[in-house]
């Protein structure tokens, strides 16, 4: 027998081959439809602007990394890749360059590397860049460019609200619901579905983002608790007001069509670092989720919701992961 | 199809060597057998350097409560009784024997002819399986008689049967099932009467079905045993989650089986009780899978105990990129530090683990996937446990039930971010015990 060395460890001897880098670029890859549709509706401004942000995240972590920590380089690892890329989706598609490297630097610098890095953040690094430009840069963060598909020709972008700030634009006017919804700038139920339509780039076509989020949940990247409890919140909160009083509260699809809840329940709120652990937990916090974000659009001061409420939520994960234990294995039945 | 509810997973079942009949591996020129091949206290040598031992002899005796008798493989000369280094080069007593011919005890029934009549009596059951040193051979290899030695206030409704084989690469029990199952079923129904116990339950892998199929046809003859299929799911056989799968009973955390009327016995184990029970036959062999997915042969061994591994590993031949060597399964399995080492019971398989699977990924930071709160039978929390035995807190541990881990390795299987949960589990474990034991002192 030939000198040979045997490696010794503990069991398990076998692993299931799934890594971190692995988890990133599925999700890299699930947001691809949404990216596709967004250049289609968008045109180029789209590209650039994604490249921008995708570009700054990696820059700056890869600075703190070098300069300020003097720590190991992960950038590869896909996080920073992601956090620009949803960050660019969170975004209007004319924003000025500069503000989306602020964005940017914001989102790693304080969202993330401030926290500890990968794994210790608290909050969404993508969507609270998007709340500090938010309220740093408010005329900007909310002049949308109307969608029109790429061929259209006359390619002057006109800007206009968000089919959500035509509604509350004209719910405080005392305009009934019903006539807001047949107004010419509200896109049809159809426009919605496919994204053409005034928002953050990225977060216009359901249909997109429902194709990235299957893959996700057969790639067992996601489980289907935060989207399916988030959007089911949404519905039924919807649901009720609109039974209760259709002349003052818009259709429930309506609330699940536009603005950041397909994105949100589907990218934002599942972030693996900032939601729960155990499945109770992540049901509770899609709840909260989605009542956060319908509580902000009936009744706050904001069209949208759904940024804050998925902060919010972010800010109670660590309660939630107290709260809701999986149930131990023989403790439960005894009394 | 029976199944356990929380976590599990289902790792590649490579069960390469399953069309293999068990084999008899030669007997070898010497042996070499440790005094503690069993769970539980050393068991002590009755023989010298110098005398004369035949097959199935008793060669070193259970002083202890849990403890197992040990009887000699071969026939031969005993040359000496010292310390030897065993596989994880720790030494340990042990009896060394050279072989002479293959001349067996008169009192054990040496035919291959199946005695199914059970003329034993409760009480001489378990005196004949503690005397023939039978011990779990799923694994743990617990003396098999400390079980039924049971607590006068307890009543046994199940004895449960454990042919799940959940590991992934070892067939033994799938063999032992096809080509002794008749025999499993008559040591099954001597534990029937062991315990007292109304009816037994079999439980086996969906992943199995000629052995299935087999032992359900044979079972209709008994009608107070039954065979279930379980789903293939990691860890089906675990005591606790194999109970739940074929019961439907939790046994309260910290407890034994036998709380919830459960006793639970390897598929392999009640071969050994048949042999044992019938044929007065001490468990003197193990049945080993060899097996990897570069393996040069795929084998069922049956192997005396003392052969030396190395001995068995050159006659089957090392893989090339062979990283690791582990003895039992891929999951729960001790990678072999030496192999200059022999074999003992329950020793289920050698495994060639290859070069690049043999190394751990490098680790990095948790990101709260969750995936190993999934995977927890247990319903335990391992990322948080891990954090608690890292930072030596170990009244957090015990408060978040480090004690009622399984070391069933789920948790660690499936972590992206290769950290060694398992490994800082145990030492936290083990920590949280010997704090646990001495405030209850």
């Amino acid at each position: 027998m030939n000198e040979r060395l045997l490696q010794v460890s503990g069991s398990p001897h076998i692993h299931s081959g799934e890594s971190v880098k692995k988890i990133m670029w599925s999700v890299i890859i699930a947001l691809i439809p949404a990216f596709l549709v967004s250049i289609f509706y968008f045109g180029i401004p789209v590209i650039i602007l994604t490249f921008v942000a995708v570009a700054s995240c990696v820059v700056i972590e890869y600075l703190i990394q070098k300069y300020l920590l003097k720590g190991e380089i992960t950038i590869w690892d896909g996080s920073a890749i992601i956090t620009g890329l949803l960050l660019a989706f969170n975004l209007p598609a004319n924003l000025p360059l500069w503000m989306v490297v602020i964005g940017a630097a914001f989102a790693i610098g304080i969202g993330k590397m401030a926290f500890g890095g990968l794994g210790k953040n608290l909050f969404n690094p993508a969507l609270a860049a998007r709340v500090f430009l938010l309220i740093s840069f408010p005329v900007q963060m909310t002049t949308y460019p109307i969608a029109k598909p790429i061929f259209h020709l006359g390619a002057d972008i006109i800007t206009g609200p968000t089919p959500l700030g035509i509604l509350k634009e004209g719910v405080k006017n005392g305009q009934p619901v019903d006539s807001i919804m047949h107004s010419t700038q509200m896109p049809d139920y159809i426009n919605m579905l496919f994204g053409q339509m005034g928002g953050s780039f990225g977060e216009v076509s359901a249909i997109a983002i429902a194709i990235g989020a299957i893959f996700l949940l057969i790639r067992k990247v996601i489980t289907w608790h935060i989207p399916v409890s988030f959007l089911l919140s949404v519905f039924l909160f919807a649901g009720i007001f609109h039974w209760v009083d259709p002349t003052m509260y818009a259709n429930p699809f309506f609330h699940l069509l536009t603005g950041g809840v397909m994105l949100g329940a589907c990218f934002m709120a599942t972030d693996m670092v900032t939601s729960p652990i155990s499945p109770w937990g992540m049901i509770v916090f899609g709840l909260g989720c989605g009542i956060i974000t319908m509580v902000i659009r009936l009744f706050g001061a904001y069209p949208e919701g759904v940024s804050f409420a998925i902060l919010i939520m972010n800010s109670l994960v660590p309660l939630i992961n107290k709260g809701f234990k999986p149930k131990v294995f023989g403790v439960a039945k005894q009394k | 199809m029976k199944t356990f509810k929380i976590g599990g997973i289902h790792p590649e079942e490579n069960k390469l060597a399953k069309e293999e009949a068990i084999e008899v591996f030669p007997i070898p020129k010497q042996v070499t057998l440790f005094v503690t091949q069993h769970l539980g206290a050393p068991s002590t040598p009755i023989v010298q350097a110098g005398d004369k031992v035949k097959v199935g002899q008793l060669v070193a005796t259970a002083q202890t409560l849990v403890c197992a008798n040990l009887h000699s493989p071969v026939s031969g000369t005993v040359v000496k009784v010292e310390p030897v280094p065993d596989m994880t080069g720790y030494r340990k007593l042990a009896i060394t024997i050279d072989v002479e011919d293959d001349i067996w005890e008169e009192t054990i029934d040496t035919t291959s002819e199946i005695r199914k009549e059970i003329t034993l009596t409760k009480p001489e059951i378990i005196e004949r399986i503690k005397a023939c040193g039978v011990v779990g051979l799923g694994g743990a290899c617990f003396p098999t008689h400390v079980k039924y030695m049971i607590p006068p206030d307890k009543k046994v409704d199940y004895i449960i049967i454990n042919g799940a084989e959940c590991e992934p690469y070892i067939t033994t029990d799938h063999r032992i099932m096809l080509e002794n199952g008749e025999e499993c079923l008559i040591g099954v129904q001597a534990l029937l009467i062991a315990s007292g116990a109304p009816e037994a339950r079999i439980g086996i892998e969906a992943n199995k079905p000629d052995a299935f199929e087999h032992l359900q046809r044979l079972a209709s003859q008994y009608p107070n045993i039954k065979v279930f299929k379980l789903k293939t799911k990691y860890p089906q056989g675990a005591e606790k989650q194999l109970i739940k799968s074929l019961t439907g009973r939790e046994v309260p955390n910290g407890k034994l089986p036998i709380e919830v009327g459960c006793i639970v016995n390897n598929i392999t184990t009640t071969y050994a009780i048949y042999e044992a029970v019938q044929k007065n036959k001490p468990l003197i062999e193990t049945y080993t899978t060899i097996s990897g997915k570069r393996a040069k042969t795929l084998k069922n061994y049956k192997i005396r105990l003392g052969t030396s591994i190395s001995e068995v590993l050159s006659t089957v031949g090392i893989p090339e990129n062979t990283g690791k060597i582990v003895s039992g399964g891929p999951m729960m399995g001790k990678a072999i530090a030496n192999i200059n080492s022999y074999f003992v019971k329950g020793m289920s398989s050698l495994l060639f683990i290859d070069e690049s699977e043999s190394k751990r990924g490098v680790v990095e930071e948790c990101i709260r996937c969750g995936k190993c709160v999934t995977a927890c039978p247990m319903g335990l929390e391992p990322y948080l446990l891990y954090a608690l035995a890292t930072r030596a807190d170990y009244e957090e541990c015990e408060k978040h039930g480090i004690m009622n881990c399984i070391e069933c390795g789920s948790c660690q299987y499936g972590c992206p971010a290769f950290r060694p949960l398992l490994d800082m589990i145990r030492v936290g474990k083990n920590k949280t015990g010997y704090m646990i034991r001495t405030r209850n002192k």
